[in-house]
């Protein structure tokens, strides 16, 4: 490890570690560029966000309690999401009101922990990424990225700084796309209207590829743009920053791709 | 009124598939947002007011019993009564023993949320009185026969032509061949048949947005001018009102005004904002003889100091359902009771019972855009989850989500076995999906993939891929 370099403990948060991996591996290599060490601790599984939003505190705490332990010791603590790192930092040090000694665990981790992009500019500096990427893109703000930890204007400017990329921006850029963890199978028909709406947007901006920087959010669009039939790419902003864009869009084949 | 709050999901059905509806809804999207945005871009104040307003609201409520005596005091003292009454039985009745006592016969009604609560309207049509709605809104849905579905809008689910409609059916005395398409005819008629009602009132019947402690005074904002015809010109004004509308004095009420307004419709201030103290003093030209003010609890006090507090600080302008996609998607009837939207979906397990209404706090993407937009800061969200924690407590969450979640859980909290089974599922679905990197349908999924695709994952999770990286790494270095 080199000398005065952070060292950043990455959350992989459950969805990029299970569906796309890829975009673990842009975090790390926009980490690594920013001068940061990267380790990944195995003892993660998920932030405990499902259970959380379900009601179950107990479940919650238990996983709360698991991240807290496994990222100990990181200089900073770093998910590709929004969603994730505002319940590590939102929410974490609500969960221990009656445990002093967890609660100031929790508290301790919630105050080094970052949503991937916002870390890279207001934490690390960056203002420009050396990627090439030609086309037309359109970024949908994650609403716990943008309203919990205030991230909208970092992506916006990293992506900026790639020559070939044209941003241009879609109607209620910052309106929900329906995804709202189990709310997308709990209530399918309202989810649906709404991320059909979202993708109207979508299809009307003249986007080629759509952006956005939580997994979830961009399966949900992903998904409903490709049974619509629309011929819009959709990537985590992480994999355009980092220049990896390769491996094929969320959904899409390899080309040539059979089995 | 009755609730169907329980067949949430069949409500949201059917107003996703009437057409109707969903042209009317797409007014509330254009109207509201923008207008709320601009009015606070034109004050820079705006979120310090909304600091101050959560403060005098804090205050108050931690001093409610305080500020509720103080208030009765000068109500007294300025000739009119305060009726405290625990349940909507007790508010009905006492409304019902006024309208009796004076002979009523007419009765106009200015908007409030509180009548549709203890559902006053039927009540009163029950025993035999003539009950007029005078907001336009109002007027609207009574002829229809029902509810408001939105809480300073209560016709927004309508179009034009629907009200035109109405009106031509109802107005039958008028002549059939008259211009009623565009909405500028659609007030004048309303204004027109509504006139004659206001002179024939006994009773004239208001809700409050504040009540002022240091004054006894009611205050009531209203932008067509309804309220103070309402108020001012039958023999006896009724306030009907929760407790949680006290204010201690004018400045903090002026205060609130200044929120109020620009949070719902993006004015600076309402048309009308009228402020009743009493009835008519001897030297008086006119008002009321008698003024009274049915002060209703309703469940309110069970909510101070828990869980659900900062609700109490509600003011009523409706900017979270303005803002909310659900609210958006399936309009204000789904929800099923008198309150809609996301204040709705905290308040109304707490009024009529989360068995009965257990959906509304879970049917929210938690996308946060009302406590974002609510002027009064409540952390809507936050007691959203309060009540999944109750109703996961008490088992009341479907049995397919705890099984799953249990499941998910145990996994989750046991990383190497987590790793383990996340690492095959990848693979096999990874193998499943290669050929057209996603799928059309997941028999686990139906939820999911009845409306969207499901992508493929890539193949070996991250941890796998990280874990050959590291070792080939680490066999890199020992061979150079």
């Amino acid at each position: 490890m080199a000398e005065g370099q952070p060292r950043v403990g990455l959350f992989v948060t459950c969805l990029v570690d299970l569906m796309r991996p890829s975009v673990g591996f842009a975090a790390v290599k926009l980490l690594e560029q920013a001068g940061c060490t990267v380790e990944v601790p195995q003892a993660q599984t998920c932030c405990g966000q499902p259970a959380y939003n379900s009601g179950d505190r107990a479940d919650t705490r238990a996983l709360a309690e698991q991240t807290i332990q496994a990222f100990k010791g990181f200089d900073y603590v770093v998910a590709p999401s929004g969603s994730c790192a505002g319940m590590i930092r939102e929410h974490y040090p609500t969960l221990f009101e009656d445990d002093p000694q967890m609660q100031a665990a929790a508290e301790d981790l919630a105050g080094r922990t970052y949503e991937l992009v916002s870390f890279l500019t207001d934490v690390r500096g960056m203002t420009t990424v050396d990627s090439r990427f030609e086309g037309k893109v359109t970024y949908h703000d994650s609403c716990a990225g943008l309203r919990e930890l205030g991230v909208q204007d970092q992506p916006r400017k990293l992506l900026g700084s790639i020559p070939g990329v044209e941003l241009t921006e879609m109607v209620e850029h910052d309106v929900c796309c329906g995804f709202g963890g189990a709310f997308c199978v709990k209530y399918p028909d309202i989810s649906n209207k709404i991320v059909t709406a979202k993708t109207d947007n979508i299809m009307a901006s003249g986007a080629g590829t759509l952006l956005a920087g939580d997994l979830g959010c961009l399966m949900n669009m992903a998904g409903k743009l490709q049974r619509r039939g629309a011929e819009v790419e959709v990537r985590h902003v992480a994999e355009v920053l980092a220049d990896m864009t390769d491996q094929p869009a969320i959904g899409e084949a390899a080309s040539g791709g059979s089995d | 009124m009755q609730s169907t709050s329980h067949a949430f999901k069949d409500n949201a059905r059917a107003a996703l598939a009437n057409q109707t509806l969903q042209k009317a809804m797409k007014h509330v999207k254009s109207g509201f947002i923008d207008k709320r945005a601009k009015a606070r871009a034109r004050l820079p104040e705006f979120d310090a007011l909304r600091d101050e307003a959560r403060d005098i609201k804090n205050h108050t409520l931690a001093n409610l019993d305080f500020y509720l005596e103080r208030y009765e005091e000068k109500v007294t003292a300025s000739g009119g009564e305060v009726h405290w009454t625990a349940t909507a039985e007790d508010a009905v009745k006492a409304v019902l023993d006024i309208c009796r006592r004076v002979d009523a016969k007419v009765v106009t009604k200015g908007k409030s949320m509180i009548s549709e609560e203890i559902a006053l309207n039927q009540a009163m049509e029950d025993a035999g009185l003539d009950v007029v709605e005078t907001d336009l809104g109002e007027y609207i849905i009574q002829l229809r026969k029902e509810p408001p579905s939105h809480i300073i809008a209560p016709a927004v689910h309508l179009t034009k032509e629907q009200v035109e409609a109405d009106f031509r059916h109802h107005h039958q005395e008028l002549p059939s061949e008259r211009q009623l398409s565009e909405p500028v005819q659609l007030v004048a008629e309303a204004r027109q048949m509504l006139r004659r009602r206001f002179l024939e009132a006994d009773v004239g019947i208001t809700g409050a947005n504040f009540l002022v402690a240091e004054t006894g005074t009611s205050i009531i904002v209203t932008n067509e001018g309804n309220g103070d015809l309402t108020q001012t010109l039958p023999r006896v004004h009724i306030v009907v009102a929760s407790l949680e509308k006290v204010v201690p004095n004018l400045e903090d009420a002026t205060t609130i005004l200044r929120v109020l307004a620009r949070s719902a419709t993006g004015q600076e201030f309402s048309s009308y904002t009228t402020l009743s103290t009493g009835p008519r003093r001897p030297e008086d030209l006119d008002g009321p003889e008698e003024y009274h003010v049915i002060l209703l609890d309703n469940g309110r006090s069970n909510m101070l100091g828990g869980d659900f507090q900062d609700m109490l600080r509600c003011i009523r302008c409706g900017a979270c359902m303005n803002h909310c996609p659900v609210y958006h998607a399936v309009g204000g009837h789904a929800y099923g009771w008198v309150y809609p939207g996301p204040m709705g979906s905290v308040l109304t397990p707490n009024l009529i019972g989360v068995d009965e209404a257990g959906h509304l706090p879970n049917a929210s993407t938690f996308c946060g855009r009302c406590e974002a937009v609510c002027p009064m800061r409540i952390p809507l969200p936050k007691m959203m989850r309060h009540w999944r924690e109750r109703e996961f407590e008490r088992h009341l969450s479907p049995p397919a989500v705890r099984i799953g979640l249990g499941l998910w859980a145990f996994l989750a909290r046991r990383p190497k076995l987590y790793h383990f089974v996340t690492g095959w599922q990848a693979r096999l679905l990874a193998r499943f999906g290669r050929a057209r990197g996603r799928f059309d349908a997941l028999p686990l999924a139906r939820g999911w993939t009845k409306h969207r695709d499901f992508p493929a994952p890539e193949g070996k999770t991250f941890q796998q891929l990280w874990a050959e990286r590291q070792e080939s790494q680490a066999k890199g270095k020992s061979a150079s």
